[in-house]
């Protein structure tokens, strides 16, 4: 057992249990890892005193006995999280120096599970990006490499995906608005699920599109995904939208069974020039799950082509009028003023040096949709075509359909600073396949199933129910057993 | 197609109290016109009769008891802020 680091969650919770490895030692195992990963990028303010302070006390309870699963995990947090007295500056520049006084509910609930926070993670400034380049720390490196070329670990959750793959912990948390913990995933052959809007409470977490945000873990199995998840959600009365509804085991769901469940492929999901690759890996997805006794039937999506465009309105709608809150005054960075400057020019200058250029742009964009004259044309049809986007989804699901099975990305990994050059929208088409389950409120997975020509990690995305992620981690632990995707990244960190 | 001129790329930079020097604002309008051209995909789409989205898990809001669930923390409140003074955030002189 030397490299405990790369142990799942299932595989350290039965040692753990057995008292054949103290959480100490994981976690010195994964801050050993983390101290030699510094070209990746990925942890950010890393927190090893309050790191240790927690896995003796996690190795406490554990001989106690009746410690929950997650007792004694070493994890890492996203930086969008809230995390007491502990940096937390959603990856801004706006946010530097910020110590929140209280802890967010998901990493309350972790904490309160035992799980050890080995520190804060990279991510795309304020949740927003597919390439974790628009981080105030600089861009997180994809472990994955193929040639010379730094490659990006997708974003905005790229700091998560980047560390779990690396085994520089054995797990982490995401979050997901258009994409951003399954693109992420996808591309550092890892597993996340976003889970149903309301699962897990949005309190403590750093703002984006509140209709859209939600966490989730992102883990190296669906096992594990299944472990982290039911700790990570139930209802909070400090999130009017969190659901109150009973949270299962989602573990003990993983039967392995899907005979007779009904998969469909959605036909508007095979874009023009999509890589041949891309959909090879989606047809051999539907023929491990048909021969894992599921029938496959194609279904229609109809109103896909149009989720982009309602996503990059409400988004940044929403982000303008939740962004409003950094004006310089009660946390984080406040510009230096001139003579005779006053308080427009405060918020005017702060805002312009605290954010940076991504996030002035959907700023700006959300105060154009949402000005008078055009709230109509952009805002509230927006609105409608969620509506039936959503309806959409509905549809099928009357007709039967358990879950429907997509391409997660539309390619594998591309290189950091590749994207510089190229219009915003082209960056916004990462999120092609993954922002109509945001819209439409879904739970979604990404499986890691295969490797590109060059190499590089691809995933499938399974798409559920809503609230019947049980289920679709099932079918997710189907894929990834009969995919059996075992690669891991070379080291050359 | 969205043409985004100078003086309404100026107008929305104020809008969201972002400062955007004059020598960046054409980048601005051009940025702004592509995204904008992209969005009006929208105005294909037949949304006669279809209701906004409000939420998108149907549930009715929980209600709670109006009473104090916090407070007595202005020291936490505080804390963080770049300027804070006798107990106050302390901002440039607002009215003359």
């Amino acid at each position: 057992m030397s490299d405990l680091n790369a142990l799942t969650i299932a595989e350290a919770r039965d040692l753990l249990r057995k008292g054949e490895v103290t959480s100490v030692a994981l976690t010195e195992a994964c801050m050993g890892a983390i101290d030699g990963a510094g070209r990746l990028n990925a942890f950010v303010h890393p927190t090893p005193d309050l790191a240790l302070e927690r896995a003796r006390a996690a190795d406490a309870r554990l001989q106690a006995g009746d410690a929950p699963a997650m007792c004694g995990i070493p994890v890492g947090i996203k930086d969008l999280f809230c995390t007491e007295g502990v940096p937390s500056q959603a990856a801004s520049g706006i946010l530097g120096g910020f110590h929140p006084p209280y802890e967010s509910t998901v990493t309350a609930q972790l904490r309160d599970a035992g799980a050890v926070m080995l520190g804060k993670l990279n991510m795309d400034e304020f949740a927003m990006g597919s390439s974790n380049e628009t981080a105030v720390y600089g861009p997180v490196v994809n472990p994955w490499r193929v040639d010379g070329r730094d490659l990006t670990p997708g974003g905005s959750s790229g700091g998560s995906a980047a560390a779990v793959a690396a085994d520089l912990c054995l797990a982490a948390t995401g979050t997901d608005t258009g994409g951003s913990i399954r693109q992420p995933a996808a591309f550092t052959g890892t597993v996340g699920i976003k889970p149903t809007y309301g699962r897990c409470s949005r309190w403590g977490i750093v703002a984006f599109a509140s209709s859209l945000d939600q966490a989730g873990p992102m883990t190296k199995t669906v096992r594990d995904a299944a472990i982290m998840l039911e700790a990570m959600s139930g209802h909070d009365a400090r999130d009017s939208t969190s659901a109150d509804l009973p949270v299962p085991d989602f573990e003990a769901m993983l039967t392995g069974d899907i005979r007779g469940q009904k998969i469909g492929l959605p036909r508007e999901y095979r874009m023009e020039g999509m890589p041949a690759e891309i959909e090879k890996l989606w047809s051999r997805g539907a023929e491990m799950l048909r021969d894992a006794g599921a029938e496959i039937v194609d279904i229609s999506l109809p109103h896909t082509t149009y989720a982009l465009p309602a996503y990059y309105v409400i988004a940044p709608a929403e982000a303008s009028s939740n962004l409003a809150r950094y004006d310089g005054v009660r946390y984080g960075h406040r510009a230096a003023l001139g003579p005779g400057e006053g308080i427009t020019e405060m918020y005017e200058k702060t805002r312009a040096e605290g954010f940076g250029p991504e996030v002035q742009r959907r700023i700006m964009i959300g105060a154009y949709v949402l000005s008078a004259g055009f709230y109509d044309a952009y805002y509230n049809r927006a609105r409608k075509v969620r509506t039936l986007i959503k309806r959409d989804f509905e549809e099928v699901f009357a007709t039967g359909i358990d879950a429907i099975l997509t391409p997660a990305t539309p390619s594998s990994a591309f290189g950091l600073g590749e994207m510089a050059n190229a219009d915003p929208v082209e960056m916004y088409l990462n999120d092609v396949f993954t922002v109509t389950v945001n819209l439409a409120g879904l739970p979604g997975i990404s499986v890691p199933t295969g490797l590109d020509a060059k190499g590089l990690p691809l995933g499938l995305q399974l798409i559920g129910k809503p609230w019947e992620e049980g289920a679709l981690l099932n079918t997710a632990h189907v894929l990834e057993s009969a995919a059996g995707f075992v690669s891991k990244p070379q080291k050359w960190w | 197609m969205s043409e985004i001129d100078l003086e309404t790329a100026r107008k929305v930079a104020h809008l969201a109290r972002i400062k955007v020097p004059d020598d960046n604002l054409p980048a601005l309008a051009q940025d702004l016109s592509r995204i904008l051209t992209f969005m009006e995909q929208l105005a294909e789409v037949d949304v006669e009769g279809v209701e906004p989205m409000t939420s998108v898990t149907p549930m009715r809001l929980k209600r709670r008891a109006d009473g104090v669930t916090d407070g007595n923390i202005q020291d936490k409140v505080l804390a963080n802020a770049p300027d804070a003074r006798e107990g106050f955030f302390a901002v440039p002189k607002v009215v003359e």
